[in-house]
């Protein structure tokens, strides 16, 4: 028996894993069209947020600064966007718990591929699969009589934040489906903390709205300076007068912030995915 | 060379209010090209040991290594020889039957030409081809088990565990899943099978291993176990209840041996070493002494006699389930 490094395969142990995780997100890519109630659902779910801000609530949420009532709808979508994005947690979290009690991850960690792929493919799936979601909702967004005012560059930029964002919140969602127990835990967990987060920032309402003690926290809730982000990005309004890092420079505090996330989260999931069944 | 070879196995699973010793010191050594069937009750350890031995679980104290490989040191090595199918290992059942074949085929490293011509003839030898591009979750349950078990053949592993393969199924899929097993073994795969039902331990198993609490208990050919809980014997169900007393002092004068009486059902039973000289011997008695019967046989011992002498309880028929295939998971 010849005696092998016991990692990965003899040579180009990181081409394999590349090569079995896009064999992995392809899988995760050809179920999503087979199940269509779950990106329906997530379509639905954002598009009703749309209607209920922009046409029910938003005339009655003044923005500081812009009278124009059309303001509100272009102040509102960004926001829409980063709260959609941010369920890439739950949808990664059910996922992931599915494939762990449906036996398929068993299947796989008995195959000699490489051990990182079940979570690389499941990660990078769930951008792909987060960025058609968020071409219908930009296309939504357009109806409601949002648009970006600024350039392509500025565009694209904006987009490429919320994708990372998605692969955040995806391997949040990697240690969330591996720590629970069964998908309906999963799904309220992730519902139950994502909701409130969400809500305590400037997607809906802008921060000066807020009681003082809340307002820092909101100021510095990773969703409102990616919001934030994108507002200033896409020429959309962002009327917040705050002299914080979290305020003048949302940019820069969203990347640290996706450091962060990236830096606890993708460790944890790593973790409790090898320690499994151990 | 011995294919699996296992000492002292231990595989103790803590939860906050107790200690489950799951496996409590397995050896087991399995030879080449042969087939050792793991006979136990639910939650015996058959289900760790496999586990253990297809490297999904690290045990806690104890050695074991397949096909030459360390389960918990070569585990990657040995992940390119072994096959898994079972109650746990499932497939995707999004997915159509050649689209987890030729998954599985590339994340056993084969290239893609090559996963897909090993899937078009495994669908082809599981009679599946008609299937092969509808979505798994359409199919019914014996085709998932032939679907499951391809996918564990997709690399030609020189070592397969099936873990209940039959589980759940009706007769007639469980037999011909029989078949599909005994035309693998001929073509010389080494096969450890765990089962619950003695029938099947008994049709494939050329050794069988009886597992309860984590323990091995015996372990011989189906042969040696049953001749080790005895012989033969002849059992007599008397028509009249009155007769019971004569028809005994009859057993009794040609037979040596203990003789046992099932009050409810009036058959007394007792050990024959003559085989069937003695029964011809009792049924020419009995006659002479003109008392009516309902029944005379020659019984040998089954695997049940055999659990039964071991453990002191009856082997559990499982409940069949459907859901069996989706049960397992992390905690298992």
């Amino acid at each position: 028996m010849s005696a092998t490094a016991r990692t990965a395969a003899p040579q180009g142990g990181a081409r394999q894993a590349m090569s079995d995780g896009l064999i992995v997100m392809q899988r995760n890519l050809t179920r999503v069209p087979r199940i269509p109630e779950l990106a329906i659902f997530a379509i639905v779910q954002s598009i009703m947020f749309v209607f209920l801000f922009a046409f029910v609530f938003g005339g009655a949420i003044p923005l500081p600064g812009y009278p124009d009532p059309n303001a509100y709808r272009e102040y509102l979508m960004p926001g829409i966007f980063v709260q959609t994005i941010a369920f890439a947690a739950a949808t990664t979290a059910i996922g992931m718990c599915e494939d762990i009690n449906k036996g398929i991850v068993d299947r796989f960690r008995s195959l000699p591929m490489a051990r990182s792929a079940v979570l690389t493919g499941r990660t990078s799936a769930d951008v792909v699969y987060q960025s058609g979601i968020l071409v219908v909702l930009m296309l939504t967004g357009l109806l409601v009589g949002w648009g970006v005012h600024t350039s392509i560059p500025e565009f694209l930029a904006g987009v490429i934040l919320l994708l990372v964002f998605a692969f955040c919140m995806s391997w949040i969602g990697v240690w969330l489906g591996t720590s629970v127990p069964t998908v309906e835990v999963a799904q309220q967990v992730s519902f139950i903390v994502i909701f409130p987060i969400t809500f305590v920032s400037n997607v809906f309402v802008p921060l000066q709205s807020l009681p003082d003690w809340l307002q820092p926290i909101a100021e510095w809730n990773p969703i409102s300076t990616l919001t934030a982000s994108l507002r200033t990005l896409w020429g959309n309004p962002n009327p917040f007068p705050g002299s914080s890092l979290a305020s003048t420079e949302p940019i820069l505090v969203t990347l640290v912030w996706f450091a962060i996330i990236l830096g606890v989260f993708a460790p944890l999931g790593v973790r409790r995915y090898r320690t499994m069944s151990r | 060379m011995n294919a699996i070879s296992a000492e002292g196995l231990v595989k103790v699973y803590r939860s906050r209010k107790s200690e489950v010793r799951a496996l409590d010191g397995v050896d087991l050594e399995v030879p080449e090209g042969t087939i050792l069937g793991l006979l136990g009750p639910n939650g015996a350890g058959k289900t760790t040991t496999v586990r253990i031995l297809a490297t999904l679980l690290r045990p806690d104290a104890g050695r074991a290594t397949v096909a030459g490989f360390d389960v918990v040191k070569q585990a990657q090595e040995l992940r390119r020889v072994i096959g898994l199918s079972g109650q746990y290992a499932a497939v995707d059942e999004n997915l159509t039957g050649r689209e987890n074949l030729v998954m599985f085929g590339r994340l056993y490293q084969l290239r893609k030409e090559e996963a897909r011509h090993r899937a078009s003839a495994l669908l082809e030898q599981f009679e599946l081809t008609d299937a092969a591009s509808r979505v798994v979750k359409t199919y019914s349950g014996g085709m998932r088990r032939r679907l499951d078990l391809a996918s564990a053949l997709i690399g030609r592993p020189r070592l397969l565990f099936l873990d209940e393969p039959t589980t759940g199924l009706d007769p007639r899929s469980r037999l011909g899943m029989w078949d599909v097993i005994r035309t693998l073994v001929r073509e010389g795969t080494t096969l450890l099978l765990t089962t619950q039902y003695l029938e099947e331990a008994d049709e494939l198993a050329d050794t069988i291993a009886v597992v309860d609490h984590g323990k091995i208990i015996a372990r011989g050919t189906a042969d040696q176990l049953k001749a080790d809980v005895g012989g033969a014997r002849v059992e007599v169900i008397v028509h009249s209840r009155d007769d019971i007393g004569r028809a005994r002092e009859v057993l009794a004068r040609d037979l040596d041996g203990e003789c046992t009486l099932d009050e409810h059902t009036r058959k007394l039973t007792i050990p024959a070493h003559g085989g069937a000289q003695a029964l011809a011997q009792v049924v020419r008695d009995l006659d002479e002494a003109g008392i009516a019967i309902d029944d005379i046989g020659l019984r040998r011992p089954t695997l049940d006699d055999v659990f039964l002498s071991l453990t002191g309880h009856v082997a559990e028929e499982p409940i069949d389930d459907d859901s069996a295939p989706d049960t397992g998971g992390k905690a298992a």
